[in-house]
């Protein structure tokens, strides 16, 4: 920035380079545009990145990401059956977000629901049918992941109380009864409750089939999916929520109950999670851990919010950050790293762009006449030269401004365009 | 002597062009009426000179010097303060407190600055108490405090963003004459206002803008009414309002000695008792936050009340219905057709989010099959509103937000009396809408008139007020100082009753003596 100022030699008026103003509505084909570029420098970034860090060629750390889900055909569907997990955090905590009531608590309402569905397992396993316990299991779970997704609403609806660090703490509270719960029917000490094999969740199609372990998952959470894009959109207790959420004023003005829609709402969470935590016990570890859910319940938020709420984008966002999941541990093994920050430190990276690029989607950058004439000699002098180096302006996190034609013919507005991604890229990577 | 002077300022939000390539010029030592409708740009082009916006194009010159403000900071240097509308002051600190805070100063010697805040008071006639909490204040003693805090850091050119819009016209005639009286001191002032008889009482030159482009500047001695309002809405416009004689007048709405108290046990409603007619408009008068939100509200099931009654009578079987204690569901239920346009309209009346068709919805989205919602319905009243209320909007799935003011409101009219209500009760019903827009909710009022509904119209403006209604209500405090005439009565009368609050406690304080 120094350097312009310079060029455009000594100013009295000390006009800023540039300002930020707000762009009007951008069409949704230009909005996916904007977010595909963003993908893109994010891995032109990472590519940077690692080549810095562990001195590996970038393109075969993105191969080794893609084998990590591809691979193999179990690893496919490992792939798919984390994102369908992920999926079902985020449909949970979804239709309370949409009304503004922000849930921290998915993941201790998994647990309170998966601790339920072990202590079936545990106490009834063997005793009756599996298929008698499993039905057990659901309605415990569901249950008890209800009962701790409702006392927030409850105190919510009637005193008002912050349903963010209620629901938070709740999450402890979960954590502690089940480390008190194995402590207690665990002989020995070790802290750790071995599998149990009763009541097992079925497997789907024969032994030849590779998905017969993860099937049962994927197609619960499509349902799941299915009825909450339905039920948010289509009835009317989604319009409730969407009112509720918008502006609690226009709800008491049309007569609806605040207070029920909040708790009816926050039971329905709740059954969801009752279901995760029912899938994750009596499908897939046969057991409980107080960080069964592996801070999903986070990430789901993240999900949730990117995909604007919309379940048929949160499907998309799902697989994608499962992706980077999956695919960041096969980096880890395959490159031996001792531990995983690596890993973590490129999928920062790509979250750091695709959230970033909704200031490009929502804001374009103005440059002053002096910077934009500056800015046009000094494209001029890179254009002699053929190089793509490109003269910068830095705003807030990483935006960039290049030369564009437009800026070469003089008579440009200076808006920040798709292609300015590139130089976004190449900016973070010079930075590093 | 110019103090400032604009050269071709532009600034756009989005697609939206605020204001482009506008010019003006004020002198020093004169007070210049920016004109124009809502929406105009009045307000982005003065927020560039305060430095809360900086211009996409387009050049500032205070004293003939080229200069470049980029914050509040940057307009107390050159000199300039502003007073916003919505006033920028803390509730617990006192008049001298706030005057003083935030002037970059380390230290504060209070008892100095109380004095200097005197100081100015005498100086140009302003009243004010320094040592009074910002809590305790009438919206015009806030008003003071705004104006003096920016006079206390010197500023030159003032400028004032609609100040007389919270005023009633007593206070409005003190802060006139305050004005004429920095004027003869040589401070330099911009009055932003589209009442045009203020303007023609206090400006010296009026410059108009229209849709964001400058339109041009007159001598306030040698234009009239008719010219101002050809310049501001851009053809000749007849501003008289209608009002149509009453028809088949009978009782429909009974309120009788209503009370009720806010969340901080303050009363907000105390005995108010009136009725509201069929085929009448019945204005509600006064000063901003009397009451009047609270008393629609309890009326529409919104809010709670401790004593008093509240009684329709169906115009068909000519039954009395109780309304007290109902939600607005029960009062749907029970087959009262009310209406209500709060005052609020994106933050109650409407959901900006959403789309039309589904703000359409909102009363009646009970009426769709099972758990399932209907649009079908919703989007018919949707287009038939969009048609006949000339709603500029691309479709009927463009989100509400989006739309301009006056289609907004047209939007939250449209809906609410479309289920051809018996009572229909607006809320400032024309704030922020352009000439054209407000004539055809004044049409509308009085469509809904003729067709026998009991209208109550929460107002702002007296003089529409007096043009519009059959009987105008004064409430001042919670408590109704009388209900006049709107034929005969006069505006001062009017203004009077508004602000008696002195009268009213003395004679409450008779009547307590006597029940003892």
């Amino acid at each position: 920035m120094a350097e312009v100022t310079n060029n455009s030699g000594a100013k009295k008026l000390h006009e800023p380079l540039f300002h930020i103003t707000r762009k009007s509505a951008v069409p949704f084909w230009k909005a996916s545009l904007i977010r595909a570029i963003a993908i893109f420098a994010a891995l032109v970034a990472c590519g940077i990145v690692s080549l810095i860090l562990i001195g590996k060629n970038p393109f075969y750390i993105y191969k080794t990401m893609f084998d990590g889900a591809f691979s193999t055909k179990r690893k496919f569907w490992i792939f798919i059956r984390n994102a369908a997990l992920l999926l079902g955090y985020s449909l949970a905590i979804v239709p309370a977000f949409k009304m503004k009531f922000w849930n921290l608590g998915a993941d201790g309402q998994v647990l309170m629901g998966g601790l339920a569905t072990v202590a079936c397992m545990l106490f009834l396993g063997g005793k009756m049918p599996d298929a008698a316990v499993i039905a057990i299991m659901l309605v415990a779970s569901i249950a008890a992941s209800v009962i701790w997704a409702v006392l927030p609403a409850i105190f919510k609806a009637f005193f008002k109380t912050n349903e963010s660090l209620f629901t938070l703490m709740m999450n402890y509270i979960a954590m502690g009864l089940v480390t008190y719960f194995i402590n207690r029917v665990v002989k020995g000490g070790s802290g750790v409750l071995n599998p149990i094999g009763y009541a097992n969740l079925p497997d789907i199609g024969g032994a030849q089939f590779a998905g017969r372990k993860f099937l049962l998952t994927i197609i619960i959470f499509a349902v799941i999916t299915a009825f909450m894009f339905i039920y948010l959109k289509y009835t009317k207790h989604g319009y409730e929520i969407s009112v509720v959420g918008e502006s609690e004023n226009t709800a008491r003005y049309i007569g609806i109950g605040v207070k029920k829609v909040i708790i009816r709402t926050l039971i329905l969470s709740g059954v969801i999670c009752g279901i995760i935590g029912f899938v994750l016990v009596g499908g897939i570890d046969h057991t409980i851990r107080s960080d069964i859910s592996a801070g999903r319940g986070f990430t789901a938020i993240l999900i949730a919010w990117i995909a604007k709420f919309n379940p048929i984008f949160m499907v998309l966002m799902s697989l994608f950050v499962a992706f980077l999941e999956v695919g960041s541990g096969q980096v880890n093994t395959v490159f031996q790293l001792d531990n995983s920050a690596f890993s973590s430190i490129i999928v920062g990276i790509i979250y750091l762009f695709i959230i970033g690029c909704d200031f490009f989607i929502n804001y374009r950058i103005l440059l002053s006449a002096k910077a934009r004439e500056t800015l046009s000699k000094i494209g001029g002098i890179f254009k002699k030269k053929q190089t793509r180096e490109e003269p910068e302006e830095t705003v807030g996190e990483e935006t960039v401004l290049e030369e564009s034609d437009k800026t070469e013919d003089g008579k440009t507005e200076s808006e920040i365009t798709e292609n300015d991604f590139e130089t976004a890229a190449e900016k973070e990577d010079d930075r590093i | 002597m110019i103090a400032l002077e604009l050269k071709g300022i532009t600034k756009r939000f989005g697609s939206i062009v605020a204001n482009e390539g506008v010019d003006l010029q004020l002198k020093k030592g004169e007070i210049l009426a920016l004109l124009g409708e809502n929406g105009s740009g009045k307000t982005t082009l003065m927020n560039m000179i305060a430095g809360i916006y900086f211009p996409d194009e387009g050049h500032i010159y205070v004293n003939g010097e080229e200069v470049v403000i980029r914050s509040p900071q940057d307009a107390f240097k050159q000199k300039i303060g502003m007073i916003h509308q919505h006033f920028k002051l803390v509730n617990v600190f006192d008049a001298t407190q706030n005057i003083v805070l935030g002037n970059g100063k380390k230290k504060f010697n209070i008892k100095k600055s109380v004095s200097e805040v005197k100081e100015i008071s005498e100086k140009y006639g302003f009243h004010i108490d320094p040592g009074k909490k910002i809590y305790d204040m009438s919206v015009s003693e806030k008003q003071t405090v705004e104006i003096i805090k920016v006079l206390y850091r010197g500023a030159d050119i003032l400028i004032l963003d609609e100040p007389t819009a919270v005023l009633t016209p007593q206070e409005t005639d003190k802060l006139f004459a305050v004005l004429k009286n920095m004027k003869e001191d040589g401070k330099s002032i911009i009055i932003i206002t589209h009442k045009l008889n203020e303007v023609l009482e206090i400006s010296d030159r009026v410059s108009v803008l229209r849709k964001g482009h400058y339109i041009g500047t007159v001598n306030t001695s040698e234009t009239t009414e008719s010219e101002l309002t050809e310049m501001m809405v851009g053809k000749a416009i007849d501003l008289n309002i209608e009002r149509i004689e009453s028809e088949h007048v009978s009782d429909r709405l009974i309120v009788s000695n209503i009370n009720c108290k806010n969340r901080e046990g303050v009363k907000i409603l105390e005995n108010v008792t009136f009725t509201a007619k069929s085929g009448e408009i019945l204005g509600i008068a006064g000063i901003a936050g009397s009451g009047q939100r609270e008393l629609l509200e309890s009326i529409a099931g919104l809010q709670k009340i401790d004593t008093g009654e509240i009684t329709y009578i169906d115009p068909e079987s000519g039954e009395s219905v109780n309304l007290r204690d109902k939600t607005p569901t029960q009062i749907r239920e029970l087959g009262v057709r009310l209406s209500f346009v709060p005052e609020d309209r994106l933050g109650m009346g409407l959901v900006g989010n959403m789309d039309i068709v589904d703000n359409m919805m909102l009363r009646s989205y009970e009426n769709g099959k099972g758990i399932f919602l209907d649009r079908v319905n919703p989007s018919n009243l949707a287009d038939s509103v969009i048609s006949e209320l000339e709603v500029v909007t691309p479709n009927s799935h463009t989100p509400v937000r989006r739309l301009s003011g006056g289609n907004v409101q047209k939007v939250l009219v449209g809906r609410e009396i479309s289920s051809s209500p018996k009572v229909l009760m607006v809320a400032y019903p024309v704030r922020g809408l352009d000439v054209n827009s407000s004539y055809l909710i004044y049409g509308l009022l009085n469509k809904q008139k003729e067709n026998g509904t009991a209208v109550i119209f929460v107002g702002e403006d007296l003089d529409v007020l007096l043009a519009l209604c059959d009987r105008i209500m004064v409430i001042n405090s919670g408590k109704i100082t009388g209900i006049v005439d709107a034929r005969t009565v006069k505006k001062e009368d009017v203004g009077l009753l508004m602000t008696k609050t002195f009268d009213n406690d003395a004679k409450e304080v008779e009547d307590g003596g006597s029940n003892e």
